[in-house]
């Protein structure tokens, strides 16, 4: 276990959602919620404590989408590609805010971990798509340029 | 805490006494289309207004009576999101669409002082201007009863849904009814499941209380995974007591004492509203042990997805709920057999159980009524695409295409040809111009090859590409194949490396029989539905639109012009003066020509990156 | 029997008899379905769509996943399925490593099998294949990612029967693999070698590390004398793959074949089984006077004691002090040679992969020197054999060399689970008469149940005795023990059916397993001697080269953190 770790945050997350195996994925929300990310540190001090392999909590970890074993920038932008914003050209969206970031589909947070860019299969809103989100709040009928202004809104803001 | 049916009645009564107070009330839309518009700014502002004016204003239903008040209430989504942040005024009934933070004072003075209308605030349409909500088209044409309360009342509250007769259709499950009784009803009534495959509910549900075990659960799958639906998040968000109502219901007649609903992770304000709604039931006694003094015990948690599409499938999504990745397993044993934790389990969409307090209330032969005898009921559908009207909309089964798409949509967008209607999502096809007079109901659309799925709608014009929509959908269904069975999880990659090559015009003679064969035998022998309905999309534009993946293959042309490598980049001959401009700017060297004649593109080098095109002084270059 | 419980297969009406599914019956009836991942003893996954089989109605059903029901008519080959089940391959091999020639598993894989069966002539995908991924790390398995199929086999074996948890699915979709926790090398993971994943791997991408070059590199040695030893359950496994039957005790061919082959002593662990059940005996006998903390664990099974160590460190200290009996004979022959002019170089042939970590371990070593210089598998000995270009159905059968050439049926029977237990009760037990051999046998020490349990009289005092096979078993029993239940001795082998079942061993079924654990009874009972201490060799060991060293050669203490991984 590793010394430097603090696992006070996690206890009570487990004392808050119970210390069973069918909670682990509500205890990996909360962990991520807290950190904004899995710490690699969690996992066996979880393994221990649950009583499931570490395999088996990095098997669940990388099995759903939201779960991030890298550390997330303090703003996540979430591009809908669903149906509708993609018929309305939600790429271009993604294209302009990777670009202006220099991230990619393989990189998704920048260096200096401020910002995450992502695409998620749909947030529900298509009646206002395109739409994205920066840590769920949503934006509605968003253009590439409303998005640069979003950006430049949010490097201000930091 | 409520002890008894008389303690439910009672308080009822006060709440709509409390509720009929108020004479005048402004519903905020709060959805989550409308919240992003600004609407709980909006909101605030106008109690701030009414406050300053010292106009009584009630925020919360209050048990002891009090005088008129304005009712300032937050409620769920309309559906018209596009036109948000919208404002409800009653009792006229007034819609003022896209409302900013500097109208509300006008609203006030105008509208709630003196009771007149502000024409600025009407929808209007082809110089027509819609004063009341239910004169505009889209509303008009609809049949709103599983969505009655969204819009209409405060979201976030108990008492207004009590105020208005809420869990009456639960007290009458509980004192009136046996769970025979129950069942029957739901049976009579032919409601069938919402969340796609249209599995007749109460059977399933008699399936469930015909298990001898002590422990049962009640599911609710509100997964709404597919791209493009959201009328799930909408009666989650807008109407949640309904929806807790229906699982009460269900486990009272099945005889299970816990509930689960798994909402999905993109979905954060349904989470907040159903943990809401849930701590108030159980505050008021309506969950909990022994409920209003009898035998009953009912337990609801919430689940909160983690990202993964594959969980709408049920025997994933109670793995999800087990702390297990969300893999579908093997059938038999069935989920009513061996469900959630191995027990006996109703798992049933928010759409299905929403439906249950109405059949209950008003009987399975008012129900019947509505729609087609075998299909009964309404259907929410999320209408969305190149269409005039996009948003939520609900009409009874068996309504047409037609009246879908021309009448409540009001046509297509900017006068566009109608092309095709995707329907079902991921799993579902694509229905053309001869099936507009289609009626939309599970047998009508199963015999034509579709499946309403959980009700999405994506009408396309004749600029949509169709190889493109398959490739996108069948794109989508790759990403969240759980890649558990072989044929999914291999089967959809070679599909969908196949549909990119033809996007890109490197289509090859053999493809489309590729495609089909590896689309059958992925429909025959994958694990769960969601891998054998993968290739549907794919399937059902290759029939209706061959000729579209033909002209992409043989002759590298995209007849819809929107594949974007497929587009050509040509030199008008009769505008080129040859001024050799566009040459010089262009990076792969693909221009040549002979100074004061007309250049040419020599398409093999070309990567269609448009410098020539804003080079060119004559507007020569084309793009076709 | 009842006349209405039939179904019909392929035209055939095949009585149903208590089958868990359609799978099972299929078989029965003699029809060869193809599957990759299904066995019996796992639960079901129905991941790889092979056996799906044709029913009166036209559909479809995975024959692994659904019960047969009276009068249902089914077929398993007609054009539909085949098309299907060539697609499937097809989809596989697209994705898979094709170099069937230099692979470890190359005549032993499922994948190559059937695409053979099937008469795949070519792959119409682009082969996506990625480079290979090897992690060497272990002693025991060697793992391909490249070669896998992702039927889950290993991962269900690793958890659902030995409940270690070292592998498990990852990502999902076409990017799922099977990983350990962030995908580090085996050997840092909770593995303890028991080398089941790679025992029922359906191709090369668990396969068991070889070590035959290093044992040909020392028989080539002129200067090495090569002494070997084979373990029990070598014998009646070797043979279905050398045109023997499975379960017929083949020990004087191999003694044969090994000779040929040009090992300079051969001898059989049996005799080291003797040692052990000497030295153990003693232990709990010792134990039971002192009035220690009970209960006392076997410790011959190498799984196990890394098992024990990265699992339950807490109970090290119930383990047996004595050495496997790979390592106690080890320790004999290796003094016994140390004199000798040349190169003294051992060599165990056993049914298992941890052996092979439990010969780098420091405890083993003499002077930096592991006792037992090379491990190989049954499978491996197989292939020398093959390479040797010996017929091994045609040599006749020779004895063990001197002077370590004698052993028990006592000590043969440790091959099968409750093996040794019940060695041990012949030593215990004061009446040596043969009808107290046969009521030790039907004691409940027999049998390939997960748990078993007992209780024997050793003089006044009861003897709680249980028996477990499979890491899950173990682990079941463990937890028991800390609630309060009581035992004086457990029986621990890591392999379901104990060591017959090695993942060293040609992969076996359930009946087969049965049959070894047959074969290694009936050895037993034509054995001349059945009782280890009536071996007349251990007299002579203890009255001369174990004199006074009887300690340091047949005894261990293993210590909790302080073993490397394996």
């Amino acid at each position: 276990m590793n010394k430097t770790f603090d696992y006070k945050v996690v206890d009570e997350i487990i004392d808050e959602l119970g210390n069973r195996q069918s909670a682990v994925i509500a205890i990996l929300q909360n962990i991520q919620e807290h950190y904004r990310y899995l710490p690699k540190e969690v996992f066996p001090y979880l393994s221990k404590k649950l009583g499931i392999s570490q395999a088996k909590i990095y098997s669940v970890a990388t099995f759903y989408e939201n779960f991030s074993l890298r550390p997330k920038g303090k703003y996540v932008i979430k591009v809908c590609d669903g149906t509708a914003c993609h018929v309305r050209k939600s790429i271009p969206i993604l294209e302009k805010l990777r670009k202006e970031l220099g991230l990619s589909e393989m990189k998704t947070t920048t260096d200096d971990l401020h910002f995450t860019v992502e695409t998620v299969s749909c947030l529900g809103a298509c009646g206002l798509a395109p739409v994205l989100t920066v840590n769920d709040k949503v934006y509605p009928a968003m253009t590439p340029d409303k998005a640069t202004g979003l950006l430049n809104g949010l490097k201000e803001d930091k | 805490m409520l002890k008894s049916r008389e303690d439910l009645t009672k308080l009822r009564d006060t709440y709509e006494l409390s509720l009929a107070a108020e004479t005048k009330k402004i519903l905020v839309c709060a959805g989550t289309g409308c919240i992003s518009s600004g609407s709980l700014e909006i909101y605030n502002r106008l109690i701030e207004l009414l406050n300053e004016r010292n106009i009584p204003c009630s925020i919360e239903l209050k048990k002891e009576s009090h005088g008129e008040a304005v009712g300032m209430k937050k409620s769920g989504c309309h559906g018209f999101c596009e036109m948000g942040p919208l404002v409800r005024i009653e009792p006229q009934g007034y819609l003022y669409t896209k409302v900013k933070l500097s109208d509300c004072e006008e609203i006030i003075e105008k509208t709630i002082k003196e009771g007149k209308h502000i024409e600025r605030l009407a929808y209007r349409k082809g110089g027509a201007i819609y004063k009341k909500q239910e004169e505009i088209p889209f509303y008009k044409k609809q049949t709103r009863l599983v969505l009655e309360h969204c819009g209409h009342i405060d979201a976030t509250s108990i008492k207004e849904y009590l105020g208005i007769g809420g869990y009456t259709a639960f007290e009458k499950a509980l004192f009136d009814m046996g769970r025979d009784d129950i069942i029957n009803e739901i049976s009579e009534a032919n409601l069938r499941g919402r969340g796609g495959g249209g599995f007749p509910t109460g059977r399933k549900w008699a399936q469930v209380k015909h298990q001898n075990t002590e422990q049962k659960y009640i599911v609710c799958n509100g997964d709404e995974g597919d791209p493009g639906a959201f009328m799930d998040r909408s009666i989650m968000e807008g109407d949640p007591h309904r929806m807790l109502e229906g699982m009460m219901i269900a486990g009272l007649a099945c005889g299970a004492g816990e509930g689960y609903i798994y909402v999905r992770a993109e979905y954060p304000m349904a989470v907040s509203r159903l943990k809401t709604a849930i701590a108030q039931a159980e505050e008021l006694g309506l969950l909990g042990d022994r409920i209003l003094g009898t035998d009953f015990s009912f337990h609801l948690h919430i689940n909160r997805g983690a990202g993964a599409f594959v969980c709408g499938e049920g025997s994933a999504l109670t793995a999800s709920i087990e702390g297990k990745r969300g893999m579908p397993r093997v059938k038999p044993p069935r989920t009513v057999e061996h469900g959630l934790f191995d027990m006996p389990t109703i798992l049933n969409n928010v759409e299905t159980f929403a439906n249950v307090p109405l059949i209950i209330t008003n009987g399975s032969g008012w129900y019947k009524g509505i729609g087609p005898e075998k299909s009964a009921g309404t259907k929410a559908f999320a209408l969305t695409g190149n269409i005039e009207n996009t948003g939520l909309i609900e009409v009874p089964m068996g309504t047409t295409f037609r009246e879908v798409i021309f009448d409540v949509g009001g046509g297509m967008k900017d006068g566009g040809e109608f092309k095709a209607v995707q329907i079902g999502g991921p799993s579902g096809g694509c229905l053309t111009k001869e099936h507009l007079d289609l009626p939309l109901d599970f047998d009508s659309l199963k015999k034509a090859g579709a499946m309403i799925g959980s009700g999405g709608l994506v009408v396309m014009d004749d600029n949509t590409c169709m190889v493109e929509v398959a490739r996108f959908f069948m794109n989508f269904t790759q990403n969240e194949s759980c890649g558990k069975c072989v044929p999914c999880r291999e089967g959809t990659k070679r599909m969908l490396a196949i549909l990119e090559r033809i996007v890109e015009g490197k289509g090859e003679d053999g493809d489309i029989e590729l495609l089909l064969e590896l689309a059958d035998t992925i429909s025959a022998t994958a694990l769960c539905g969601l891998g054998k309905t993968a290739a549907f999309p794919v399937v059902s534009t290759i029939k209706s639109f061959r000729l579209e993946y033909e002209a992409h293959i043989y002759e590298k042309r995209c007849p819809a012009g929107s594949c974007q490598k497929l587009k050509k980049i040509q030199i008008d001959p009769s505008l080129c003066k040859g001024c050799s401009k566009c040459s010089k700017f262009c990076p792969v060297n693909a221009i040549s020509g002979k100074i004061k004649e007309p250049f040419v593109i020599d398409q093999t080098r070309c990567i269609k990156c448009r410098a020539c095109i804003s080079t060119c002084p004559f507007h020569a270059v084309k793009e076709d | 029997m009842k006349t209405n419980n039939y179904m019909l297969i392929d035209g055939m009406p095949v009585e149903i008899n208590g089958e868990k599914n359609l799978l099972e019956l299929i078989r029965k009836a003699g029809i060869k379905l193809p599957t990759f991942c299904y066995h019996s003893e796992l639960s079901i996954y129905g991941a790889c769509r092979m056996c799906m089989v044709e029913n009166q109605w036209g559909g479809l059903d995975a024959a692994c996943s659904t019960p047969p029901k009276a009068g249902m008519a089914i077929r398993t080959n007609t054009r539909r399925l085949r098309k299907y089940r060539k697609m499937i391959l097809e989809l596989l091999l697209a994705n898979h490593c094709r170099d069937c020639t230099t692979c470890n598993n190359n005549g032993k894989c499922k994948l190559q099998d059937l695409a053979v069966t099937f008469n795949i002539e070519r792959v119409r995908f682009p082969n996506t294949a990625a480079k290979p991924k090897i992690d060497d790390s272990s002693y025991c398995i060697t793992r391909d990612q490249n070669k896998c199929i992702l039927c889950g086999d290993c991962v269900r074996m690793c958890n659902e029967i030995q409940n270690i948890g070292a592998i498990d699915f990852a990502h999902r979709g076409s990017k799922m693999i099977i990983s350990t926790a962030f995908d580090q090398p085996i050997a840092s993971s909770p593995c303890v070698g028991c080398g089941q994943c790679a025992a029922v791997c359906p191709t090369g991408a668990i396969v068991v590390k070889n070590d035959k070059k290093k044992v040909w590199e020392a028989l080539d040695d002129k200067n090495a004398k090569v002494t070997v030893q084979i373990a029990p359950a070598v014998r009646v496994a070797i043979g279905r793959e050398l045109g023997h039957a499975n379960g017929e005790n083949a020990m004087g061919k191999i003694v044969a074949a090994l000779r040929r082959m040009g090992f300079d002593e051969i001898y059989d662990t049996s005799t080291g089984a003797d040692l052990t059940v000497l030295e153990e005996s003693n232990e709990l006998l010792k134990r039971l006077e002192a009035g220690a903390a009970m209960p006392l664990f076997t410790s011959c099974c190498p799984a196990w004691v890394n098992y024990c160590e990265k699992n339950y460190p807490e109970l090290l200290p119930h383990v047996s002090t004595c050495r496997s009996p790979m390592q106690m004979f080890a320790s004999v022959i290796k003094e016994q040679n140390k004199t000798s002019g040349r190169r003294p170089v051992h060599v165990a042939v056993m049914p298992c992969t941890a052996k092979k970590y439990e010969a780098v371990r420091e405890e083993f070593k003499t002077d930096g020197v592991p006792n037992v210089d090379y491990v190989i598998t049954t499978q491996e000995l197989i292939q020398m054999i093959k390479e040797s270009g010996i017929v091994f159905a045609d040599l006749e059968p020779e004895a063990v060399d001197m002077p370590f050439g004698t052993m028990t049926g006592a000590g043969v029977i440790f091959g099968v689970t409750g093996g040794v237990t019940e060695a041990v009760l012949r030593r215990l037990t004061s009446d040596k008469s043969s009808t107290s051999l046969m009521s030790i046998a039907y004691q409940g020490v027999r049998g390939m149940e997960g748990i078993k349990e007992t209780t024997v009289m050793l003089g006044e005092r009861e003897l709680q005795i249980a028996i477990v096979n499979g890491l899950k078993n173990a682990c079941d029993l463990i937890e028991r023990i800390k609630t309060g239940e009581h035992y004086d001795f457990v029986e621990v082998m890591a392999c379901p059916g104990g060591c017959i079942n090695g993942a060293g061993q040609p992969f076996s079924s359930l009946k087969e397993k049965e049959k070894r654990g047959k074969g290694l009874y009936s050895a037993d009972k034509l054995s001349n001697i059945k009782r280890s201490e009536e071996n007349p060799l251990m007299m002579s060991l203890y009255s001369g080269l174990l004199k006074g060293h009887v300690h340091e050669l047949l005894h261990v203490r293993y210590k909790a953190g302080t073993k490397e991984e394996n």
